[in-house]
């Protein structure tokens, strides 16, 4: 019991994968263990565009207090709505919607980032704000119309290999690549310094601003990725679509262990989390509880997570 | 040159009469005893939940579940006070204890606020939803009353934002534990080094972040009549606006009660002074961000100034 609370305290992701698979135990043993290995896979499924989302919202968070984004939800529908209208439903222009999705992504974050420096507005607000224009550009633009997907599109945000998305092995390879790049290169070892101590960074000689900038960016343009793959797996975009995405981009990486404080990454807890809080739903809707319930309940078990988690003294 | 640290506590004030310069000149019919009533009659809810976030952000906190909270205050005073009054002010106050206890617990375990208060607004919607499913309801008439209550000259809703303002920087600016309220965001350390209770003091600020939630709720339900467990949701976003635009910081314990009032009041007549420019709805969330960000460059302008000399 002692080794195992010692091993948790000192993998904080093992939290989220414990959690998991307690719901995912207490949801198997309700339906008898039928359809068990569908509920996974559909939690995988759906869980998987949280952990895009997730992934950037981690590195935010891991450049230290206050900075969270807030944007994510009005650019992940931005890029949803670019990329379906300028796909148009034909299978030929697929790249053309995409890089034109994630270049206005792009936009977003540069301007988040020129917010954040040259304003000095505090994160959350920048990121709130641009949100709004975002947002307002979305509408403007998508004028309400829900277009299709092109085939292949849909296909690819669909289709599974072997019992698994294919999404969900993509993004897995891509999370791979963040764990390594915040593990291994002058990059990731900046953007934690920063989160540690930002001054101590500075004058340290690490390059504070570019890595600020280039974080800001790599969020917006995960978030713009979701929005492409969202909008390819169920049908086209929608303005509500980020809606879910704030607290859940948040919620994940936070029960997965990623230190609020800054400093702390952590990617494997991200799908753990991810995986949690889907099973979670799924298991609350097999009991069959009412809407309220479920919300009550989500809310309460969100609060039980973090405060067995436990917070940290802050290091100032 | 005018003193950076004046122009700083004047911007708020500068804002709001900006905005509202704009509004008359787009519609002078405005500019009288009915249609400032008309204009502003939401700014009382929105200023009493700026107050509110005002509390949680004096101890360096974030509160994500105001909206929500001023929703589910709606929904219990136009349900269950009216069937059962001693039921309805004991749920209402049982609300209040709860955010006491949420202070706790983020304190004892030193829990991100952010996180904690997140969760705890799905609490609050999934109760309102569980309460009353579909919009409904019926606002007790004495709450009717107060919230069309007309006061000769000075439009209700002016009186009740100078009352407010002026109660809360009485409290918050001029007493000791308002001092100490303040320094527990700005060296919460120092202050345990000096014997105060931290515990003690974060569990009263966010009791009295409920107290002034409960206010916005029932202020809020006088004025639509019936509750909607959604009606609020936005109250989250505009409480925290309120508080920046009006001139409070994130972290340090630097707030100003007036200053969030007439933020809130601000906020409050930006939507009708878009409605008036009639631009397109599309853009309207839009223009509101835009303003936020005008606001605060302006301050930044300031600060680096107030910083240089």
């Amino acid at each position: 019991m002692t080794a195992l609370r010692a091993r948790l305290a000192a993998s904080p992701w093992l939290w989220s994968f414990t959690a998991a698979a307690l719901v995912w135990g207490l949801a198997a043993a309700v339906t008898g263990g039928r359809g068990a290995g569908e509920i996974l896979t559909s939690a995988l499924a759906f869980g998987t565009f949280t952990v895009i989302v997730g992934l950037g919202q981690m590195l935010v968070i891991t450049t230290g207090p206050g900075n969270v984004d807030l944007s994510i939800p009005a650019t992940m529908t931005l890029s949803g709505v670019i990329a379906m209208k300028v796909m148009d439903t034909e299978s030929a222009r697929i790249l053309l919607g995409v890089a034109a999705a994630l270049g206005a992504s792009f936009v977003v974050g540069i301007v988040n980032y020129v917010l954040i420096r040259l304003l000095r507005i505090p994160p959350i607000i920048a990121t709130l704000s641009s949100s709004f224009l975002v947002l307002s550009s979305a509408i403007s633009y998508g004028r309400g119309l829900r277009i299709k997907p092109p085939p292949p599109l849909a296909d690819f945000a669909t289709i599974r290999l072997g019992g698994l998305p294919l999404v969900t092995i993509a993004i897995f390879a891509l999370s791979l690549l963040i764990a390594l790049v915040l593990k291994r290169t002058v990059y990731g070892r900046t953007v934690a310094a920063i989160g540690q101590n930002e001054r101590a960074a500075w004058l340290a000689g690490l390059d504070v601003r570019r890595t600020r900038f280039i974080t800001y960016v790599l969020s917006a343009l995960l978030a713009g990725l979701c929005g492409i793959l969202q909008s390819g797996f169920s049908g086209g975009a929608a303005l509500n679509m980020g809606d879910d995405f704030l607290l859940a981009s948040i919620a994940v990486v936070v029960i997965g262990g990623t230190s609020v404080a800054g400093g702390r990454g952590n990617v494997p807890g991200i799908w753990g989390a991810a995986l949690f809080m889907f099973l979670l739903v799924t298991m609350l809707n097999i009991f069959g509880a009412s809407p309220g319930v479920r919300l009550v309940m989500t809310g309460l078990i969100i609060i039980a997570v973090i405060t067995a988690a436990g917070g940290e003294t802050q290091a100032r | 040159m005018i003193n950076p640290r004046l122009l700083r506590a004047a911007l708020p004030f500068l804002s709001l009469a900006i905005v509202l310069g704009a509004t008359f000149y787009l519609q002078p019919r405005t500019m009288s005893y009915f249609g400032l009533n008309l204009m502003l009659q939401y700014a009382v809810p929105i200023a009493l939940a700026t107050i509110a976030q005002m509390f949680i952000i004096t101890v360096n906190d974030l509160d994500l579940s105001i909206g929500p909270f001023v929703g589910l205050v709606g929904v219990i005073a136009a349900t269950v006070l009216n069937t059962d009054p001693a039921l309805g002010i004991a749920a209402l106050l049982a609300c209040i204890i709860a955010y006491g206890l949420v202070g706790a617990l983020i304190h004892l375990r030193n829990l991100p606020s952010i996180v904690v208060t997140l969760g705890l607004s799905f609490v609050w919607l999934g109760i309102a939803v569980m309460i009353l499913p579909s919009p409904g309801g019926k606002a007790p008439p004495l709450l009717r009353t107060i919230m069309t209550f007309s006061v000769p000259y000075v439009p209700f809703p002016i009186v009740a934002a100078i009352v407010i303002g002026a109660i809360v920087h009485l409290a918050l600016m001029t007493t000791s534990f308002g001092v100490i309220a303040r320094g527990a965001g700005g060296n919460p350390k120092a202050l345990t080094r000096a014997g105060w209770s931290m515990l003690q003091t974060r569990v009263i600020m966010y009791m009295l972040a409920g107290v002034f939630g409960l206010l916005s709720g029932l202020s809020l339900l006088g004025l639509t009549t019936s509750a909607d467990a959604h009606v609020a949701d936005r109250y989250t976003l505009y409480s925290i606006a309120g508080v920046i635009l009006g001139g409070g910081e994130f972290i340090g314990g630097r707030v100003s009660p007036i200053g969030a009032v007439v933020g809130a009041l601000t906020l409050a007549l930006a939507g009708a002074f878009l409605i008036f420019l009639r631009i397109s709805p599309d853009w309207q969330i839009g223009a509101q961000g835009a303003i936020l960000i005008v606001v605060l460059a302006m301050r930044a302008l300031i600060t680096t100034r107030e910083a240089r000399s």
